[in-house]
């Protein structure tokens, strides 16, 4: 098939599609997937195509959404779950943690659980309490899961159906700003064509300054390096795609080059990925670094209302700073002891 | 399957928990059977609901016409039944027997842990009797009668005890799972199998015989019963009618909780409210163990949705070896648990009906003892696996992270080996 033009939500649904089409063992559960079409209409006309068999509305229970995908991974299913938001993922924390990441192991090996956990992330569109959370850490932290966060349309579609593919369980983290962002999408493009999931992908190449990022801070990020560029600042921009495993080659490769590294993303600063980022690229990189690495990330704050939403999630211009101060350059923000 | 199994004409599930109770004065609501012993006197709050039995603590056997149906093979009135009936008490007696030696290994050194599971061998293997090969089994961590009986042989069942491995056996060569800590977080793995049972029937990936589908029993606790994942196990159990039998070994006491601390009800009647048909049976009479779960499976392989079951029964032991119940119980109650044995009733009933001679018991008693050899033996000799191992299965597929640690960690290891620098 072609490439069409596809909102991130419709190429995920189209990614979903040509999974359960190409495998009869993959079931899709959640909340409100069926009739509905989900909150964010993500698996829309799924269950008219599939019955309900195989997408499957469950009770309001998350801790039981996810032992139940695991009971039918045992049984040789590759469930697809749907976390509504992902403020409501905390519940089925045991479940995701102490069964499904660690059953591989605690087997020996024996029993596979190979489910795609889907969750709508972060904010930046004026949600309601516990709507707009950036939990990726705690999953980066789980030994057993592997954890992506995607970017764009031909992302969403793609990695989402390497990730059921993938006989590993999988954090698929979908930035709720972009689900209505289109762009070009080949929903039939073959697995082995696409970049490894684990891969991180250079999305505009620099040679100043290395700022790295994931999901909806990638546009962030793009529009930073071009306002940089106005200031004859080039920026490279790194588009990380899986937060684990980590393509820490990737980033190191681009240190080395530019001396200077920016992280990016929404989540807390205390223990996030940024902070295992910079510790990697340092370890790696600490002769080639022309000046200390910079985290522009969320606040180590609850998520704020909606009103004050602005404060958390890092804009253009809290990128600018950052890349300033990566640069050694004063600024209005240059000269705050960040995280001291 | 006896005989008997599709005779029924009246409703079985009637047996519900909350449909029927049995009120203080004794009345029912008429249709259903009942205990035969007349005692409701067994450990639970209030005696109010019907508690089912077969053997009582004399080891007399009563009729039941809704239980004996299910029972036709081990009917002693018959030469066919002297195998199973000898078979079922030989594997309670082989079970008492692991459990034992297993405490022994762990006092001296040779376990980290173990979780006796002394006083429940009838709720086990009456339960696990009734299983069938496809079937598949979600436990806790006492169910070492349950896992023997699909077939774990002793050493692997305690390897995981010993602290070598994570894993004592694969469960797809048993169909049961290995044991799950977390308390009742396997109740929700078994609606989840059941789902897939009913999806590959659907699917018709499976073949279906004249006794139905294959079933899913989930073994929890009384403990479990407070935590959200069995309460959820009910609600998604009921709301897809999952071939499922939930089945809760009520020992009465989680480490030093009390039953009472878990629920202001009789288990059973929590059933009720989920719209799941409970039973409650007396766990320590191996027989009508075995009769409620045949029933409950065969209304799980038929369509019949999901059953609930308290066995009501007690750990006569500690929690783990790990535990000092001196501290929370009274020498008295385990006195007249004592008396409620379940394989002293079974002896006196098959000694009564003559199936149980002095050579039986010395037989039974020799292959204990052989088992218990052949484990201790066993256990002794295993070693520690190489540090190295504990990289092996953390993912199916490589993780460069896993797998740079696993270099960094054999490097390190290198640098002791002899001719080393180091």
């Amino acid at each position: 098939m072609t490439a069409q033009t596809l909102t991130v939500a419709k190429a995920l649904g189209a990614g979903l599609r040509r999974a359960m089409t190409d495998d009869p063992s993959v079931m899709v559960l959640g909340e409100d997937i069926g009739r509905l079409g989900g909150v964010y209409r993500v698996t829309d006309g799924l269950q008219a195509e599939f019955g309900p068999r195989r997408v499957v509305d469950t009770p309001l229970a998350e801790s039981g959404i996810l032992g139940t995908a695991v009971g039918l991974a045992y049984r040789g299913y590759r469930p697809v779950v749907e976390i509504q938001f992902d403020g409501f993922v905390y519940v089925a924390f045991d479940q995701i943690v102490s069964q499904l990441a660690k059953m591989h192991a605690r087997t020996n090996g024996a029993v596979k659980l190979p489910v795609t956990i889907r969750i709508p992330v972060a904010g930046g569109i004026g949600a309601a309490e516990h709507h707009s959370e950036s939990p990726e850490a705690y999953f980066v932290h789980t030994a057993g899961l592997r954890v992506v966060s995607v970017s764009n349309p031909q992302d969403a579609s793609t990695v989402l159906r390497q990730a059921i593919a993938c006989d590993d369980p999988v954090v698929f983290f979908e930035p709720k700003r972009l689900y209505h962002v289109k762009g070009e999408v080949d929903p039939d493009l073959p697995l082995d064509d696409a970049a490894p999931m684990g891969t991180a992908r250079v999305v505009r190449p620099g040679t100043d300054v290395t700022l790295v990022t994931f999901g909806s801070h990638v546009a962030t990020a793009l529009d930073a390096a071009v306002a940089a560029s106005d200031e004859g600042v080039s920026v490279e921009v790194i588009d990380l795609r899986s937060l684990s495993p980590i393509d820490h080659d990737t980033v190191a490769a681009s240190v080395r080059r530019t001396g200077r590294l920016v992280v990016l993303h929404e989540g807390p600063r205390q223990a996030g990925v940024g902070a295992e980022i910079v510790t990697s690229a340092t370890e790696r990189c600490f002769d080639f670094l022309e000046a200390p690495p910079v985290r522009v990330t969320g606040y180590d704050i609850p998520y704020p209302p909606a009103k004050l939403e602005g404060t958390q999630g890092p804009d253009l211009d809290r990128v600018l700073v950052g890349i300033d101060r990566a640069l050694g350059r004063a600024t209005s923000g240059a000269g705050v002891e960040v995280g001291a | 399957m006896p005989s008997t199994m599709g005779s029924t004409s009246r409703d079985d599930l009637s047996r519900a928990g909350g449909a029927r109770t049995e009120t203080a004065s004794g009345t029912t609501d008429g249709t259903t059977t009942q205990s035969t012993t007349g005692s409701t006197d067994d450990g639970t709050r209030d005696g109010a609901d019907t508690t089912l039995r077969l053997l009582d603590e004399k080891g007399v056997r009563h009729p039941d016409a809704g239980l004996d149906r299910w029972l036709t093979d081990v009917d002693a009135g018959t030469d066919e039944a002297r195998a199973p009936l000898l078979g079922l008490y030989e594997e309670m007696v082989v079970a008492r027997r692991v459990d034992a030696e297993a405490t022994a290994l762990q006092r001296q050194g040779e376990l980290a842990l173990w979780p006796p599971l002394q006083g429940q061998e009838a709720a086990q293997v009456g339960s696990a009797a009734a299983l069938r090969g496809d079937d598949f089994v979600f436990s806790s961590y006492r169910e070492h009668a349950v896992a023997r009986k699909r077939g774990v042989s002793p050493v692997d069942l305690l390897r995981v005890w010993r602290g070598i491995t994570a894993s004592g056996w694969d469960p797809y060569a048993v169909n049961m799972a290995t044991p799950q800590v977390i308390i009742g977080a396997q109740a929700l793995h078994g609606v989840g199998y059941a789902l897939g049972i009913q999806a590959d029937v659907e699917r018709g990936v499976v073949e279906v015989g004249d006794d139905g589908t294959a079933a899913v029993v989930a073994y929890v606790g009384d403990g479990a019963m407070s935590q959200g994942d069995v309460n959820e196990a009910f609600v998604f159990a009921a709301t897809w009618q999952v071939p499922l039998v939930l089945f809760c070994q009520n020992n009465q006491w989680a480490i030093s909780e009390p039953v009472t601390l878990q629920s202001a009800v009789p288990l059973v009647r929590r059933a009720g409210g989920f719209g799941v048909p409970g039973v409650r049976v007396d766990g320590n009479d191996v027989l009508a163990v075995l009769a409620v779960t045949r029933e409950a499976l065969h209304r799980a392989r038929t369509g019949g949705g999901p059953t609930f079951v308290e066995a009501v029964t007690y750990r006569m032991g500690p929690h783990t070896t790990a535990d000092d119940p001196t501290r929370y119980r009274d020498a008295s109650e385990l006195a007249a648990w004592a008396e409620r044995d379940p394989i002293a009733r079974l002896a006196a009933y098959l000694r009564s009906a003559g199936l149980l001679t002095d050579d039986d018991e010395a037989r039974v008693r020799g292959v204990a003892d052989a088992v218990a050899a052949e484990l201790r033996a066993g256990v002794v000799a295993l070693e520690d696996p190489p540090p190295l191992s504990v990289f092996d299965h953390v993912y199916a597929q490589e993780h460069p992270t896993v797998a740079a640690e696993r270099a960094e960690h054999a490097a390190f290891l290198a640098g002791f080996a002899e001719g080393s620098d180091r």
